[in-house]
């Protein structure tokens, strides 16, 4: 079973905070799935490609052009916080 | 006039006769949602904004020329699709009060059709389940059976469409989310070819998966649906570069010589057996159309679900970091600094589904794990690929069943971290490959988990599984069948 510390670890990496019954929660819920997947470790793949696109495409591009799609204020107006049409965020450091 | 239940194509006659308006007719199924809202298949209901696009397509019907197939036809979409000015929620908190600035590429093809949208529908948070029951909102109710669940993620269109609450709907599918439910409530639901539709403003799940299609009361809608929202997308790499086929005119019911391999391994222990008995007869009657029936083995079937409990989360992890608390979404008032903006945001936002699928991504992409789970997991994905590659070289199409069981009791999947991975565990593989593939109802069977008040039992599925862009020949399979059958015009008693 993952340990309290893995759990809480991975939680900061995704940036999610846990309350202490979480954490106790996820090292039985994420080690289920873990056990679950082990099988996977013997199958045979040698010569194998990962599959990356599963129709085949390849570097699909298109004209690098900039389109206004004039809707600033719309996308703007979604945030919780701005000040002088940027993103308000906290402190940093 | 009874409109509940009428195909497209009896609506699109009302119409264009002027039999009845589409206003007329919107405020028939928006009435419907009303007396029905204990199914809680809506998140969201949109009757001004209903009205008023029908009352446009009213419009456009009375000038001349010819009408377009979905013009002034109501539907409904999963709340996962961006609906520009009307809240978009995808089930989850963190999207709450969300307002989309612009349109899904399919929602846009269907404004440019007239169709009339009259509401968003319920699903599992973030398109996270398989029962319906992860939704923020919570679960939406199978029709058939109010105790049960109407399957997930596209939990709230199906229990929508096979209550007759709105004719069609769309959905989307990452491992089982349209068939799954489509066979749970008797419905069709078409998954298409990877990139056959467009995922532009769809809400990403996992993007080497998602695929956009829809649910309704026959094939026949599901292929004339098929060709309006179908096409290659500026806005999505991924779209298709091959041109749209004209899926509903060339719909054919001549089957004769058809190859359909039936795969061993998806007749797996442990399933009903009344289940089993039900998709054969499915199958059996194909033959009797003049198909031949080949025995095909995918041995690497049962190796899917846990490829995919990699990829899916890993994908997960990666689409959902946008949800920031900072640009859009829900956003903490109990931050100190920007790392709790993000973590107690996240933390208050997202229900427990998302979190485990967030972190179980993170572990295994993290630092020393990632060769071991997710290069390993995308070359066993190869393996299943080749795999159908193969068996496409001697079949037309495979049949199989859509599901394990039919419809479970709501609160099964709650506790259980797997659920997913097992109900899915027969539309997986194929998700992965990229296939196309429909349920259309084969009948219906008692459950195994206690009673249900619904006389005939609860409806089974036949999943019919296609080559990349062979969605005519699925399309075809499942139109023969339903020309020759009425299991897809059996509705509940609700």
């Amino acid at each position: 079973m993952l340990t309290r510390e893995e759990v809480i670890k991975i939680a900061q990496l995704a940036r999610i905070e846990l309350s202490e019954q979480e954490v106790e929660k996820f090292q039985k819920e994420l080690s289920t799935i873990l056990d679950y997947v082990e099988e996977l470790k013997q199958v045979d793949v040698t010569g194998l490609e990962e599959v990356a696109q599963v129709t085949g495409l390849v570097n699909v591009q298109r004209a690098d052009i900039v389109v206004d799609h004039g809707n600033r204020e719309e996308i703007f107006s979604q945030a919780p916080e701005m000040k002088d049409g940027y993103f308000k965020v906290k402190a940093i450091l | 006039m009874n409109l509940e239940y009428l195909s497209l194509t009896e609506l699109r006659a009302l119409l264009d006769s002027k039999k009845i308006s589409s206003v007329e007719m919107t405020r028939h199924f928006l009435e419907r949602v009303k007396k029905h809202s204990d199914l809680n298949a809506f998140i969201t209901v949109c009757e001004e904004e209903a009205l008023k696009q029908a009352q446009e397509a009213d419009d456009f019907i009375a000038s001349p020329g010819e009408n377009p197939f979905l013009c002034g036809i109501p539907y409904a979409a999963k709340d996962m699709f961006l609906t520009k000015g009307i809240r978009t929620t995808a089930g989850s908190k963190i999207l709450d009060n969300y307002i989309p600035p612009y349109d899904a590429t399919v929602i846009k093809k269907l404004k440019d059709q007239k169709a009339v949208l009259i509401g968003k529908t319920n699903l599992d948070q973030f398109a996270h389940g398989s029962s319906g029951e992860t939704s923020a909102f919570g679960p939406a109710k199978n029709p058939w059976d109010k105790t049960r669940m109407p399957g997930g993620s596209s939990s709230g269109s199906v229990s929508a469409v096979s209550a007759g609450l709105v004719p069609w709907a769309t959905a989307t599918e990452t491992g089982g989310s349209i068939r799954v439910p489509a066979a749970f409530t008797g419905l069709s639901g078409w998954k298409p070819t990877y990139g056959r539709v467009s995922r532009y403003g769809v809400i990403a799940m996992s993007s080497s998966l998602d695929s956009i299609g829809a649910v309704a009361n026959s094939v026949e809608e599901l292929a004339g649906i098929a060709g309006v929202v179908s096409g290659r997308d500026e806005q999505d790499s991924t779209t298709g570069q091959g041109d749209v086929p004209n899926y509903a005119p060339s719909l054919s019911k001549d089957i004769k010589g058809l190859k359909v391999g039936v795969p061993k391994e998806y007749f797996i222990d442990g399933m009903d057996t009344s289940v089993k008995e039900r998709v054969f007869e499915g199958i059996k009657q194909l033959e009797k159309m003049g198909a031949e029936l080949v025995d095909v083995s995918l041995p690497n079937t049962k190796y899917g679900s846990m490829v995919y409990a990699i990829i899916c989360p890993s994908e997960v992890s990666s689409n959902l970091v946008r949800y920031d608390g900072i640009r859009y979404g829900h956003t903490t008032k109990e931050a100190k600094n920007l790392y709790e903006v993000y973590a107690k945001s996240r933390a208050e936002g997202f229900g427990n589904e998302a979190k485990r699928r967030i972190m179980t991504g993170t572990y295994v992409l993290s630092a020393g794990f990632f060769d071991a789970y997710y290069k390993k997991a995308q070359k066993v994905r190869r393996l299943i690929v080749n795999e159908f590659n193969e068996v496409f070289k001697r079949v037309d199409v495979l049949a199989c069943p859509s599901t394990p069981s039919v419809a479970q009791k709501l609160g099964k999947a709650a506790e259980d971290p797997l659920f997913g991975y097992i109900t899915d565990q027969l539309n997986i593989p194929g998700s992965l490959a990229g296939l196309p593939a429909l349920s259309i109802p084969c009948g219906f069977c008692k459950p195994s988990d206690g009673e249900t008040p619904s006389m005939d039992g609860l409806p089974v599925g036949l999943q019919i599984i296609g080559p990349q862009w062979g969605e005519q020949k699925v399309f075809n399979v499942g139109y023969a069948y339903q020309q020759a059958t009425d299991w897809h015009r059996k509705h509940p008693s609700i």
